[in-house]
This record gives C-alpha cells, structure tokens and sequence, in this order.
C-alpha cells in the first residue's frame, strides 16, 4: 500500500485530497471538518435503516395513496356535495373507489380472482415477477454501489448502453443458439460496467464527484443511443427510419420459465444469481469487505490498508455490471421485438428506491423488487378496470422514498443530531446522568 | 374573546355553505342520473367497449396521443359504449396494458404510435376477434409490404399534402424570401410535415420564379435541424433561435409542444414572425398563439379514430387502411384567422386553387406514404 500512498502524493497537485475523504465540491478547509462526517452518516441511516421504517413507510405510502384515490374519485366527490345531509354516500363511495382500486391492484398484481383455473390465476404474479425482473439488477447495481458510499443515479445510461450492446449482438451477429446468448449478455453485462466504470475512474483519478458524472453519463447514452437508432447501419432496423431497432433473432431470446402463456423468462433466474453473487460478495469475500469498509469510513479503511481509490473503481465497475444485466435483459427478454431509447423505462431511478427500500441488502432488493414489480403490473389494471390514472402508483413509490429518506436528511441540512450517532449520544446521556 | 368569536363566525359561515353545497338526490334512480351524466348520454346503452392505450406520451400531450383520445372518448360517449384508457410510461408497459385491455373485455382497442406497433400486432395475433386501431402506423413490421395481422386498421396521414399547401402561402407570404423549419427527431410522421412544407415552397418558385429558401430542412434529415426530443426545452428554443437568426420569417416547427419554445425565441427575437401549427388549429386549442399563428396543418386523428370506432361500435368492421388526405378531409390546412388582412387575398385563392389542384391529381406531393 506504500506504492499507492506514493501515487496519491504524486496527482496532490491536481486532487489535493484523498478521493475517499470527500468529493471536492468542498474545498478543503472551506467547512467544518466534520462536515462530511455528517453527509456520510446520513446517507448511511438512509441506505441501512431498519425493516420496521421500509414496512412502515410502505403502509404510509399506501394510506396516502387511498386518500388521493378517494379525493380524484367522480363518485367521491359528488356524493360529499351533499355530504352534511346524507354523510354515509360519501364514505360509501370512498370505500367503493379505494378498494375497487386495491382489489384491482391485487387482481393484475398477486392473483387474478376473476379467472376459471389457477394457470390463469397465478399469471398476475408472473408478470410481476416479469416487470421485478429489471429491477432486481438494477437495485443491485444502486445497493453495492451504496454500502460503499457512492452514489450510483446513472443506471439509466447503463441500462442503454447495455441494452444497446446486447441487442446490436442479439440482432446483427450470426451464432448458435446457446453461445449468441451468452455473447450478447457478456456484451451488455460488459457495456454497462464500461459506462459506470468511466465514472469510477473519474472519481478515483480527479476526486469529480459520481452523482455529477452518473447523471451527466446518462445524457451522454441517451444521445448517443438516440442518434444510433437514427441511424441506418447501426441500430436502426433496415427498411425503416423509425427510430426502432429490428426484432432480436430468435437464437438469442430468453426462453419463457413456465410457457408460453406466462412471461417470466431466464432474465428472472438470472436475477436471482445475481442476488446470491452479491450477498456472497458482499458478506463472504475480500473485495466485498474492502467495499463495506470504504463505504463506513474511507480514512479508516485507508489506514487499514484498503486502496480506497481501487475499490472505487472496482464497485461501479460490478455495480454497472449488474445494472447493465438489468438492460441485458430488457432487451433479450422482455421487449425482443425491437427496441428504442426510452427501453430504460425509468428502471435506473426506481432502482434508487428499491435499493433504499431494501436497505442495501440483496435479500432486501429483492422482495423491495418484487414490490415494485407488482406495484407496475397491478398499476396497469387499476388504470384498465377502475379508471385510477398511473401517476397514483407513481406517488405511492415517491412517498416511500419520502418517508425513508426525509429525516436523516433533514437531520442533516439543519445540523441536528442523528439519534443514535454515537459521539452526541454520549455527549447527551453524560449530563442526564449527572443529573440523576 | 376575539379569537373565539371569529372561530364561531367562521364555523357559523362553514356550516352553512357546505349545507348549501347540496341536498341528497331523492332515490336511488335519481342517484344515479343526477350527478356525473351530461347530456351526452344516449337513450340506451350498447354491449360495446372502446378502449385506448397510449404511447409514452400521454394523454395531455397536445398531439397526437391526446387528439385520439378525443376522438375515441367522443365516440364511445355518442355510442353509449363502455370506455376504458391505459396511459404507458415506457415501450416496457406497451404489452402488458394492451393485455389489460384484452383481459377487461374490450371489443375495439385504439394504440397511438408507431411504438406500439410490435406490440399491437402480437396482440391482435394472439386474439383475432378483438378489432385493433392502430393510429400512424401501418402495422408493417417486417417491411414486405402489407400489414402483419388481419384485424387491425391502420389509420395513416399523408400530411406532406397538406404540408404543401402551407409552405406555398408561407413562400408567397415570405417578405424575407427566407423560411424556416425544425423538428423534434427525425421520425417519419414528423419529416413529413418539413418535407411537404419544402416541396411547396419549391413549387412556389417554379411557378412564380422566385427563389424563396428553406431554412432546416435539406431535403433528407441530414443536415436538417432536429431538438432531439419532444418537449419544450432550452436545446428547442435554440434551435428556434438559430433558424430565426438567418433572417426567416415564417417559422414551422414540427412535434408537439416545442412551437412554444419557438414562440419563446420569437418573442426574443423582436421581429415579426409568423408561426404555423401542426396537429390541431393552433388558434383555437391555444389562444395565446392567436396573434402569431399564420395557419395550421390539420391531421386529423380525432375526427379518423372517432369514426373508426364508431363504425365498429355499430357493427360495421372494416379493416381496410385508412389514409388521410386532402380529398378525404383527414389532412387539411386550417383558416387564415387574424392574418386575413395580411395575406394578399389571391394569394390564399391560389392555394385554394392548389388544394384542388392536388386533390385532382395535377400537382403530386411526395411522401413516405404514396412512394
């Protein structure tokens, strides 16, 4: 580690501190010491909080949710027009339109109580297996990328990327069957970990912060994957000028786990490697230790002798990875008839709240996942059947994070002691002691 | 003292309005026709049910996706048929809503976009007695030709026509001898609104021997102007403004809601500009356009998907492709409005002259649609 520390002497001049110290937006000096401490350790609460906050939150976000149900509900609001000389109209019809929308939530997301047989029954849940299936990958990418302190938000590039490269070799490369799989999925797998990687090495090598880089990344693959699509040679399927790729050949497709009547496909069991790979990385290798350790204290994971600067680059590089199996997947499972520039689907920012949700845990993104899965099949039958726009699923998801993430922060912003955080716990307990 | 009493004026006040909000309809038929039907509902309602799913647009786009919901939502009304709408975020929700509508039972699905063309077609495969709309596409995926599933109708405009039409009084009423053009990305059913536009400022030319240009549009979409995306922006103000800035002053951009950048660096610009609209009448569905709109060009997705779907709501299925053109009304250009004083009366005879002219077949415009 001598030769590493020598290294850092060296590029002094242009990144006067330790990357791990803390991102240069704050010039050295500028703000009290402990500054960063505080930003860290509210990142922390927010990432690693306690079941009983993510159910909590949960069940809040729901109860929000029927409240804006029932306030936008037509039957709602003209039975509480003549509320005070008939007041039991309008809470039956508050009833009626909140749970009309959650029975038909239930019913596209678990368990389809309309249907003759249990095939047909079960198939709400295998679509939301379907739609957890991206985010699995992705809340994993934004997981590790959190327990090592950093803040992932570019998975939306990745996924494009990843997406991109995948289905360029899905659809415009010649091999047999098994083999154009795993060439395609290396190839998106690959794309992604280059893309967050560049992010990672921006950080270690010049200390720019990974939220400006990830975002600014994003637009990058936008643009580029926008004029790709645009582009007769690259992506852009021959014969048109839509900005659509052609279909995936038929050797590189997922096959369906249980059918073809259902669409979960081998992206799923994919998934769920990857959530095993991650928890054994995480909990049962050197590399995942060095990450958790950079990720509670960089200083003193330097001092122990982790290169903080190595371990930089190598988290965003697996965290890309596993974002970009998420687009791998999008593309080679989900939406194989061609894709354009929005296949993303707004995965790479959901994954921020599944991440969050799951408490950066790989057991935790998963069933957070799930959720958000269901959350997205069941949104689309209770627009279908109970005329209760999108955006509601949209608020309920925003209110999780909300109600995880407000109060460290605000802890935060105003300087008020984190309760718990251990020096001001004992700065606190000492004088009631005395006290006593 | 004074806090309590103007607590009880308060509540006194409270108490009575909402008492006044209304006394609880009678019985349980008036219940249910009293609040929430209009006068739109018919005598009897239909076993019918007209269903539309979005593309990731939105209903509230201000174009196309809102336009055919307009028009499939009057229908359904006049029909008394049940009414049923999915709006998608992503290509990702594209199947699994258009599954939705499957599985609620509806008889006629309307999809927006050529982005859900894959998507409809694997729909209207896996069930053929579902009747599928499917508005801007013609559901040809595999490019040999011909629609790929039997029970879908594509409804298609050729708007170049009507595109013509604008850019011969946009030339003729050009003091500058310069026009300009952008778009939002180089989709068919965008260019050919720039390309249209240009073919009729080019036969303007030949006609009168002027040589009134084209500013943003080549000719093929390299080298034409673009925003990259559909929303109005900075990337599509600047674009307004670089057009503007070679001394146009007629100014067509092409792609939802990113005339009112233009209009931003119209405004900017301190010159006088007119602006022309796509889709819908500008002047009517934006009032604030009124003073700057010289004319619109009309695509007429409302009025397409409304009879489509009331043809299917009164049993009369047809599957045949609909094109939208001058002749059938489906494309057209809208009213002079506020700038018939300024438009030199024979000009716009001469392009009521023109329409005919196209409509008869003695002046051909090109399209994507007519190759």
């Amino acid at each position: 580690m001598s030769v590493d520390d020598s290294q850092l002497g060296g590029t002094s001049v242009a990144a006067p501190q330790h990357v791990g110290d803390e991102p240069p937006v704050r010039p050295a000096g500028t703000k009290a010491p402990d500054d960063g401490d505080r930003w860290r350790e509210a990142l922390r609460r927010v990432t690693s909080g306690g079941w009983a906050v993510s159910l909590g939150a949960v069940v809040l976000a729901v109860l929000a949710g029927s409240v804006m149900i029932a306030v936008t509900d037509k039957g709602v609001q003209d039975a509480s027009g003549y509320f005070f000389s008939r007041p039991q109209d309008t809470f039956s019809a508050i009833g009626s339109a909140v749970g009309g929308a959650y029975a038909a939530l239930f019913r596209g997301a678990v368990w389809d109580f309309r249907a003759d047989d249990f095939a047909g029954g079960i198939k709400p849940f295998m679509s939301s297996l379907n739609f957890a299936t991206p985010l699995i990958g992705a809340g994993l990418g934004v997981a590790l990328a959190f327990r090592a302190g950093l803040f992932n938000i570019g998975g939306r590039g990745q996924m494009l990327v990843a997406a991109a490269a995948a289905g360029w070799v899905g659809f415009g490369v010649d091999l047999p069957i098994v083999l154009h799989l795993v060439v395609a999925m290396t190839a998106g797998i690959a794309a992604g970990a280059i893309w967050s990687g560049i992010a990672g090495l921006l950080k270690a090598a010049t200390g720019a912060h990974e939220v400006i880089t990830t975002i600014m990344l994003n637009y990058v693959a936008f643009y580029l994957i926008s004029y790709m699509l645009a582009t007769p040679g690259l992506l852009q399927a021959p014969g048109s000028s839509n900005p659509k790729t052609p279909p995936m050949a038929d050797t590189v497709i997922m096959p369906r786990l249980l059918g073809a009547q259902y669409k979960l496909n081998l992206g799923f069991v994919f998934a769920l490697v990857a959530v095993v790979l991650v928890w054994w990385l995480l909990n049962r290798s050197r590399l995942g230790f060095a990450f958790r350790a950079v990720g509670e204290n960089p200083d003193a994971a330097r001092v122990a002798g982790i290169d903080v600067r190595r371990t930089t680059v190598s988290v965003m590089l697996v965290a890309g990875g596993l974002i970009g199996l998420a687009g791998t997947t999008q593309v080679l499972g989900t939406v194989t008839t061609g894709f354009s520039s929005d296949i993303d689907a707004g995965i790479g920012f959901d994954a921020i709240t599944v991440a969050l949700l799951g408490r950066s845990t790989p057991f935790g993104v998963l069933a957070a996942a799930i959720l958000f899965g269901a959350f997205k099949a069941g949104g689309s039958v209770m627009q279908a059947s109970e005329n209760v726009p999108i955006e509601i699923v949209l608020v309920i998801q925003s209110l999780i994070v909300l109600f995880i993430a407000a109060p460290p922060l605000v802890r935060a912003v105003f300087h008020l002691p984190q309760p718990g955080a251990r020096p001001k716990k004992r700065a606190r307990r000492q004088p009631k002691e005395v006290a006593a | 003292m004074k806090k309590t009493m103007r607590a009880a004026v308060l509540a006194t006040a409270a108490a009575l309005v909402l008492a006044a909000c209304g006394a609880a309809p009678e019985d349980e038929n008036e219940a249910t026709t009293e609040p929430g039907a209009d006068e739109t509902t018919p005598a009897e309602t239909i076993d019918y049910k007209a269903c539309i799913v979005s593309d990731a647009g939105g209903f509230d786009d201000k174009s196309f996706n809102q336009l055919s919901y307009e028009g499939t939502k009057k229908a359904a009304d006049e029909l008394g048929a049940q009414f049923a709408e999915v709006q998608s975020d992503s290509e990702t929700d594209f199947q699994p809503n258009i599954d939705s509508l499957v599985a609620e039972g509806c008889n006629t699905i309307v999809t927006v976009g050529f982005a859900l063309s894959a998507a409809t077609v694997e729909a209207a495969t896996a069930n053929p007695d579902i009747e599928f709309v499917l508005i801007d596409d013609a559901a040809d995926n595999d490019f040999n030709g011909e629609k790929d599933a039997e029970n879908i109708k594509p409804l298609l405009y050729d708007t170049a026509q009507a595109a013509f039409l604008a850019g011969y009084l946009a030339a003729g009423y050009s003091e500058s001898g310069k026009v300009g053009t952008f778009g939002g990305q180089p989709y068919p059913t965008v260019t050919i609104f720039m390309d249209g536009f240009k073919q009729g400022v080019d036969y303007y030319n030949e006609v009168k021997g002027t040589s009134v240009s084209v500013i943003g549009w080549t000719g093929s979409d390299e080298g034409s102007s673009f925003t990259g995306g559909f929303e109005a922006n900075d990337t599509a103000k600047n674009t307004a403004a670089a057009i503007i800035d070679q001394g146009v002053d007629v100014l067509l951009p092409v792609g939802g809601p990113i005339y009112q950048s233009a209009m931003d660096a119209i405004a900017d610009s301190g010159r006088e500009i007119a602006l022309i609209g796509v889709d819908a009448d500008f002047y009517e569905t934006d009032p604030s356009t009124q003073d700057l709109v010289l004319t619109s060009i009309l695509k007429k997705m409302d009025v397409s998907a409304y009879d489509a779907v009331m043809a299917a709501g009164q049993g009369d299925v047809d599957y045949e492709a609909y094109v939208g053109t001058l002749e059938n009304g489906g494309v057209g250009i809208a009213p002079l409005h506020n700038f018939e004083g300024k438009v030199d009366a024979a000009l716009w005879a001469e392009v009521e002259a023109l329409q005919e002219q196209i409509i008869a077949g003695e002046v051909e415009v090109t399209s994507y649609l007519n190759q």
